[in-house]
């Protein structure tokens, strides 16, 4: 019986690189959670004549999967502008391991949101995006494509788990189709939370749940 | 290759005893027929005496009556039988109650009863995996026909009360089902002691063949036959009898000392002491004490169990983990879960069971290694670092 992983994948679960964090960061993003079982963290050091990323830095918890997909997305970002970097799909990072088992896909997903998200970090910190955009539902929801369903390993707005979004007097409700007393409920609640409360014109971040 | 492989992961199958094997052979290679009557040919004479003497051995050891153990197929099949058994057997649809933490073929044979329009009660434990009686006596209804309650948890090893919760239902004269398939021979069970109506036995988790298990059934309880076909084990279990299988099963427990159990215990507690003494930031999950000799499973924060067993593996040890990413549905340990440990708890979780071969060497060699592994993981992850989350 031979392992469902490539020998790639292993090769970097055993001997991942670049590890670590990098001092003071120019971006940092954290995606997924304890809760899902993967989380994977990026630091960036971005050269701010080139626009290159000149140093990445990556930790990770979850699976091996989610351990080489982390160590790969770093090698094949180095180096790169930060606009050809954002265009590394999914796909090319798990081709570029020699495939992944299909149920361990969304790692691959996981570790390319991350480098997106600390991208779109350091371009905040540096007045790169060209206005403070207002947050409306499109804005919520693509910030919610980050929010994993647990249950399915895909996003919550892909899996239908967000029933509805309010957004009123600088209070954004969400309301999910879970059970409060859901295993995962409030682990997603956390994660909604997290990802809609840094926004600038938001001020709470309201969970609700199915009745 | 197997040689060199430490193997504990003996709660999901032993390695079958060469003396249950030669026990089993002559069932297969001269003495092969089918259990007949008295009236019949020899063969099917001696293959029935053999089915009996089996049956004789496995009931003895529980304090039981011959006839009132039926074969299964495994403690699947048990589960099934006695919970729709004895739930499809009355004039309407009745209640049942399980626990929270029940094996899948408990807690999912309860689910279908739902849909099929039973009620049904789960009943939720401690941070340690102890039922709550105060909730099950709260919980039994005018129409309560049976509670099932597991004598020890397939994961973390807790033990359950059941003298206690057995004495309690007969008197409220409501019948009460136990999996014991992590319990027995290696926690005793006297049923002329205990009013315990229905048990699930297996030959599997100790050093027995796989596909053979047992259901005891008090005389007087009534069930309803599941499958339909022929008259086998007193009419309630159609299909041709397992006799190696029930042979071999018996041999299983006649293997099964007072001296191996105690020997398993401290296995266990050696590994646990170990570990807690060389690894930081450890869990125990469930009880210290109250616990199955051959369980000992420790959640290691801030690292998830898929990659501490691939790592395991790849270093020639077989353990097995509570984590989403290990099981094929993605889903956390719904046991640690119920104890209220929460999804990190649960993904970081491992689970070691020992057996008759397990040595103290290989404790040893585990805890060196998971040491290592779980040192070099937490180097990787972004959880309990300072200035982290």
């Amino acid at each position: 019986m031979s392992s469902p992983y490539s020998d790639k994948v292993i090769e970097y679960f055993q001997n991942p690189k670049n590890v670590g964090e990098i001092e003071n960061p120019d971006g940092i993003a954290k995606e997924g959670s304890p809760a899902c079982g993967d989380m994977v963290q990026l630091h960036l050091k971005v050269d701010e004549d080139t626009q290159k990323i000149e140093d990445i830095k990556f930790r990770s918890y979850g699976c091996a999967s989610n351990i080489a997909t982390g160590s790969i997305i770093t090698e094949m970002a180095k180096g790169r502008s930060i606009d050809k970097a954002k265009e590394i799909t999914w796909q090319q990072a798990a081709d570029e391991l020699g495939g992944l088992p299909a149920v361990k896909n969304h790692c691959s997903v996981l570790a390319v949101d991350a480098l997106k998200e600390a991208i779109r970090d350091y371009e905040e910190k540096h007045g790169l995006v060209e206005e403070q955009v207002s947050t409306t539902i499109e804005v919520a929801k693509e910030r919610l494509k980050h929010v994993m369903n647990p249950i399915h390993g895909l996003d919550v707005l892909k899996t239908n788990l967000v029933e509805d979004i309010e957004i009123k007097d600088k209070v954004i409700t969400v309301t999910v189709d879970l059970a409060e007393d859901h295993q995962f409920a409030s682990a997603v609640k956390e994660d909604i939370k997290e990802k809609l409360e840094p926004r600038w014109d938001i001020e709470e971040v309201v969970v609700k749940y199915r009745e | 290759m197997s040689k060199d492989i430490v193997y504990l992961d003996n709660s999901a199958v032993t390695r079958i005893d060469e003396k249950v094997l030669d026990a089993i052979k002559p069932y297969y290679f001269d003495d092969y027929a089918v259990a007949t009557s008295e009236f019949a040919y020899t063969m099917g004479i001696e293959a029935k005496e053999a089915l009996e003497n089996a049956r004789n051995t496995i009931s003895d050891s529980i304090g039981a009556k011959s006839e009132e153990l039926i074969f299964t197929s495994g403690a699947t099949e048990s589960n099934n039988l006695a919970l729709k058994g004895v739930m499809y057997n009355q004039d309407k649809k009745g209640h049942l109650i399980v626990s929270d933490i029940e094996n899948f073929s408990v807690l999912n044979t309860a689910k279908t009863l739902e849909r099929e329009g039973y009620e049904v009660s789960y009943i939720s434990v401690d941070e340690k995996g102890k039922i709550d009686f105060e909730e099950l006596k709260e919980e039994i209804r005018a129409n309560t026909i049976l509670v099932s309650i597991q004598h020890a948890n397939q994961e973390i090893g807790t033990l359950q009360d059941i003298n206690k919760i057995a004495e309690y239902l007969h008197e409220k004269d409501i019948l009460f089902h136990t999996d014991a398939t992590h319990t027995f021979q290696r926690i005793p069970i006297d049923v002329s002691k205990t009013p315990i109506d229905l048990i699930t036995v297996a030959a599997h988790t100790i050093h027995g063949p796989r596909g053979i298990g047992g259901l005891y059934k008090r005389k007087g309880v009534k069930i309803k036959k599941l499958m339909d076909g022929g008259f086998q084990e007193n009419n309630l279990r159609a299909g041709i009898e397992n006799i190696p299988g029930a042979v071999g099963f018996a041999k299983a427990v006649e293997l099964i000392t007072e001296e191996e159990n105690s020997r398993l215990k401290e296995l266990r507690d050696y590994l646990i002491d170990k570990v807690e003494e060389e690894v930081e930031d450890v869990t125990l999950n469930g009880s210290r004490e109250d616990r199955i000799p051959q369980n000992a499973n420790i959640t290691f924060h801030y690292v998830e169990g898929e990659s501490i067993t691939l790592h395991l593996d790849m270093r020639g040890f077989a353990v097995s983990t509570g984590s989403a990413c290990f099981s094929k549905s993605l889903e956390a340990s719904h046991v640690i879960l119920g104890i209220g440990g929460d999804h990190e708890r649960a993904h970081g979780s491992i689970r070691f069971t020992f057996s008759r071969y397990n040595t103290k060497e290989d404790v040893e060699k585990i805890v060196e290694a998971v040491k290592d592994v779980v040192n070099n993981l937490r180097e990787i992850s972004p959880l309990g670092k300072k200035g982290s989350e």
